[in-house]
Parts: structure tokens; sequence; C-alpha cells
């Protein structure tokens, strides 16, 4: 009855202290950073603001969504997230189905297998990949940004996991039916592993969104920036050169609470899925991790 | 199994004619899946293949103008440039301690975490931990370094906290040493709720009924703790902390790309960081390469080893 004697329970108490603390850790950059963007901006530029708004007003947000460039960048940024999470998941659906049939009835498996799994382990690096880029004629595409990493291994043998789970009388059944492949994976194991490919799907979304280092490598107009090459360079690199915003734009962006206003609306998709993402992670790919 | 299947058929013609039939139905019923492996096999050929036989830049005297074909082979050259220029030695050196000390606190925080989590016992409470604790994780540096530098500066608020409380401000981003204690605080920050995870699955699989014998044995808590929830999560603490041998050479680009400045470039500039700007910022592409390929080249090596030796602890330990 370890619960009820005096020393456990002086633990607990700086346990539970503790881990609050913790998480409080966790989340309180993100909160500065919205007390601000809701600032007045002297205030703010004083480095008054703590946790909580001092003046309370919009005006960051209004500047940030008014602002043409931010615009552009939001745009592109949507647009490589979901054209990127479509044909991403399409190559990995149909490769990861593949990939989950036994290598008794499929004997080139392994070789696939060893094909794809190479390229987690060995790669050419960075300089070559700009390379290649720059021959194909991609530079300043919106395909540099969704075609070199579409093929995502690790995604790619999660979802074959998940395809391997879906008891093997259904696709026996389904190919006696007369149903092709194409149909079985179609008709019977996307239904039925909706959940695994939410779960994919949202992983895949959440690292386009974040992506920067790309568009810095393979984009030089700065209005083809997708959100996150846009905000890595106005506000950590401070490089406005590329951007040459006329004087009244150049005094708003630099100020703290609009600063501070792009980087929370840079981080909101990723607030609004995480708790989908949450649910599914923990459930979904530790329960299919430990099964295997 | 095969090839006890396959000996009698070979015996006769009939037999090796049915063997070829079935070959040919083989065929039939797996060509739709080689179809549907060809558009990732594609992509992958471009995009991570072709991109290996540039490596030949690595032993060139790459001009753009002359293109891969037409440049200059000189050899090791640029290998012998690597290892005897200081800044790419220190380079190497910087990688290796921030991304050692990264491995090493990156083990530990969420080992001891995981334990202090398994004697929550509000099940509401544990759920918000593990919500909040997870979250840094998704969210990348442009975002968090930008949030850094900002706290951080000179006249952030943490500084600010600390001049109230006569500590004086602290270079956090600004002077070498601190740069990479910063960098390997923030990195463990953002990573140590993901990486609980694999250790509260590992014990989720103890069986009550440890806890409770030991209970009637007499053992205390920390007793319990000792001889029943470490030795749970200890074989998976190797896996881990093996298998992230193969990144020693990764000190984490994307954080201190976001992080550093020119002031801190001593002692916090990686391999990655250093092969960014030479080779895209710079125009030396031929020296990049090689320095990337020395770093892809001894991470694959690692990660060989270490799955080897992941695999047959692992083995060892649960068969």
């Amino acid at each position: 009855m370890y619960h009820k004697s005096a020393g456990y329970r002086t633990f607990s108490v700086f346990n539970y202290l503790l881990l609050t603390l913790i998480c409080v850790s966790c989340i309180l950059p993100l909160i500065h950073i919205l007390a601000v963007s809701f600032s007045a901006s002297s205030p703010a530029n004083a480095n008054l603001v703590g946790l909580w708004p001092i003046g309370f007003n919009w005006d960051a947000y209004a500047k940030t969504l008014n602002n043409d460039n931010f615009h552009n960048a939001m745009l592109v940024g949507v647009e490589r997230t979901l054209l990127g999470t479509a044909v991403g998941m399409a190559l990995m659906i149909l490769a990861g189905y593949a990939l989950s049939k036994d290598n008794g009835m499929f004997r080139s498996r392994s070789v696939y297998t060893w094909y794809f799994l190479f390229t987690m382990l060995f790669s050419g690096g960075i300089v070559p990949a700009y390379m290649l880029i720059r021959n194909l004629d991609l530079m300043n595409t919106i395909w540099a940004l969704v075609l070199p990493g579409a093929v995502n291994v690790f995604n790619m043998v999660l979802l074959m996991n998940f395809f391997r789970a879906v008891p093997k009388e259904l696709e026996e059944a389904s190919l006696i039916d007369g149903a092709g492949q194409f149909r079985t994976l179609w008709s019977i194991y996307l239904p039925i592993s909706m959940p695994a490919l939410a779960t994919i799907s949202l992983f895949t979304m959440v690292t386009h969104w974040n992506s920067w280092f790309d568009g810095l490598l393979y984009i030089t107009d700065y209005r083809k920036y997708p959100l996150s090459t846009f905000l890595q360079t106005i506000i950590v690199q401070q490089d406005f050169n590329k951007i040459n915003p006329d004087i009244n734009e150049l005094k708003n962006i630099s100020q703290r609470t609009v600063k501070s206003a792009q980087i929370f609306i840079g981080t909101l998709p990723i607030l609004i899925v995480y708790p989908f993402l949450q649910r599914f992670f923990v459930k979904g790919i530790i329960l299919g991790a430990v099964k295997e | 199994m095969e090839s006890a299947i396959n000996e009698p058929l070979k015996q006769s013609t009939s037999q090796a004619n049915k063997q070829l039939n079935r070959s040919r139905e083989k065929w039939s019923r797996t060509w739709p899946l080689h179809l549907m492996l060809l558009p990732a096999a594609i992509a992958t050929f471009i995009f991570a293949y072709v991109p290996m036989s540039g490596l030949i830049m690595a032993f060139q005297d790459f001009k753009p103008y002359d293109g891969m074909l037409g440049s200059k082979f000189i050899g090791m050259e640029h290998f012998r440039f690597m290892f005897e220029y200081p800044d790419s030695k220190q380079v190497i050196w910087n990688t290796l301690i921030i991304s050692g000390l990264k491995i090493v606190f990156g083990l530990i925080v969420p080992f001891v975490f995981a334990i202090l989590l398994n004697e929550v016992r509000k099940m509401l409470f544990k759920r918000v931990v593990q919500t909040l604790v997870y979250l840094p994780h998704f969210i990348s540096w442009v975002i968090l370094g930008a949030i850094l530098t900002d706290m951080l500066g000179s006249e952030g608020v943490v500084n600010q906290v600390l001049n109230g409380l006569g500590i004086g401000a602290i270079p956090w981003l600004m002077e070498g040493d601190w740069f990479r204690f910063t960098v390997v605080v923030s990195d463990i920050w953002q990573n140590f709720g993901f990486n609980t995870i694999v250790f509260l699955a590992a014990l989720s699989g103890v069986n009550p009924s440890l806890y409770e014998a030991a209970e009637v044995d007499g053992a205390t808590r920390w007793k319990q703790t000792i001889h029943i929830t470490m030795p749970a999560m200890i074989p998976i603490a190797v896996v881990v902390g093996t298998l992230s041998l193969g990144n020693i050479l990764n000190g984490g680009f994307d954080q201190i790309f976001n992080l550093y400045n020119s002031l801190v470039y001593d002692k916090g500039d990686i391999i990655d960081t250093f092969v960014y700007r030479t080779a895209i910022l710079n125009g030396q592409y031929s020296f990049g390469t090689a320095v990337g390929l020395f770093k892809s080249l001894i991470g694959l090596i690692l990660i060989v080893f270490s799955y080897r030796l992941a695999f047959k602890y692992a083995g060892y330990r649960i068969f």
C-alpha cells in the first residue's frame, strides 16, 4: 500500500508539480507569441508583454492578412501541401499495397523493398539534388517542392504494415470473386484502412506545411515561396533584399507584433490538425509498431 | 523449404512444364503489383538514385559551365583538403559534440520522464500531459527558431527575467559554448515527449500482477521502480540508443540553421550547414559534395553496424 506512505505522498505532490511545469514549458513559447501578436506595438517593441496581451487589438493580424506577399506565400504553402499530399499518398498507397503481399506470392517483393530502403540509408546529399532540380528545369516550379519527397519510405513502410494487418481472407474472397488487384485495393483495402490513411495523410501534410529548406534551395523567385520559406527568410534570416518591400511595408513587417502574428498564423494549421494527429499516432502507429 | 519443393519438380519434364505454367501464371497474377510499384520506383530512381551519380563531382574540379562530363578529375584532392582545412575539421568536431550530447540526453530525459508519468494515477492528467508534451515535435524549426531567437535575445523575455533576478543576461545564442547548450536543451525540449512514446508502450506491456506481487513481498515503490519499471524499459532504451548511432553526423540542420549566426560559427557550425554555405552559397560544388559524401558514407556504415547490433541485442533479449 505504497500510495499511503508519507514518503510516496510527498513524491507524488512533487511529481504532479514537476509534470505540470514541464507541460507549461511546452506551450509557454506559443502563448507568449500569441500574447505579443495581440498587443499594441509600443509595449511589444519594449518587450513588456509576457503571457497576456497589453493593449489588446487585432491590428497585427489585419496588417499581416492585408500583406500581398504573405497572402501569396500562404497560397503557395496550401498548394504544395495539398498537391504534395495527394501525389505522395497516391504513390505510397499503390507501392505500399504491392509490398504488403507475401514473398511467396510476389517474389520480387524483397528486391523492391531493398530498392526503397537503400534510399533511407544513403543519399547523394544536397549538392547533387540541387544540380538535378536545375538540370530538370524544375527550379521555381511547385513540382520541385512536391516530387523529390513524394515517396517517403518510412511512411510507405507504415502503410505496408497497415495493409498487412488486413485479414488475408478478404483478399482471397475478392480475388475469387474475379476482382483484380487494383479493384481489391480500391474496394476492399482502402475503405477498411481509412484510419491508417488518415494518419499518414496528416503526417504528410504536416511535413509539407513545415518544409522550408527545399523552398530556399529550389525557388529563387520570392513570389513563389511557400509560407514556411517566406517566414524563414523574413523573420529568421531577416533578409528583406529578395522581397524589396516599400518603406511602409518594411515598417510593418519589422514590427514585433506583426512578426508574432505571422508566426502564429504559420503554426495555426498544425495546431488545428494536432488533436486528430495525436489521437491517431498514439493508437495507430504505436499499436501497429508493437504488433509487428 | 522452397528447394525441397522444387527438387522433385525438376525430375520429370511434364512436371517442369507445369512449373513453367506456374511461373507464367505467376506473372499474370503479379503484373498489376509491378505496375503499382512503377510510379514510386520511377520517382525514387529520379530523385534518389540519379543524384547518387552526381557524387562523381566529389572527385572532380566541377565547373558548372563544363558540366559533369567535361569537368576535370582530381581524385581525392577534396577529401585531403577536408582533413587539412582547419574549418572543416572544426565542423566535424562540432557535429560530433552536439549530436553526441543530443543522443545521450535525448535518451535519458524520455526514460526518466516515462518513469515519472508512470506514477501518475489520474488518467485525465496523464492524457493532458501527453498531449501537451508531444506538441513541440510537430512545430517546425522555422517557427521554433523565430520564437527562440526572440525570447533568448539579449533583450528577450528570458534575459529580462534573469536580469530581474539579479543573475544577469546570458548570451544564449551569441556565444559558442552557450549556443551548444541552447541547441542541445531546445532539441531535447522539442523531442523528449515524442520519444517517450516507445517507453510508455513498453510499460503498457508490463503485467500489473508483478507490482502486486512485489507489494505483497513488501517492496517499496522505489524498489518496484528499480526492479520492475526500469528493466521493462531497458531493452527498448538499448535499441533506441544503438539505432541513434547512425545519426551521429546529423547535428540537426533545421534547428542549427534557424538558430545560428556568424558569431557562433566556430562552435555551432555543423557538417550540413557548412556544406550548404560552401556549396550552394559560395559555389564550391565539388568540395561541398565531397564533405557530404564523407558524411553519407560514415552514416551508412554506422547505420548498418548499429542495426546489426540492435538486432543481435533485441533478438537475444526477446527470444
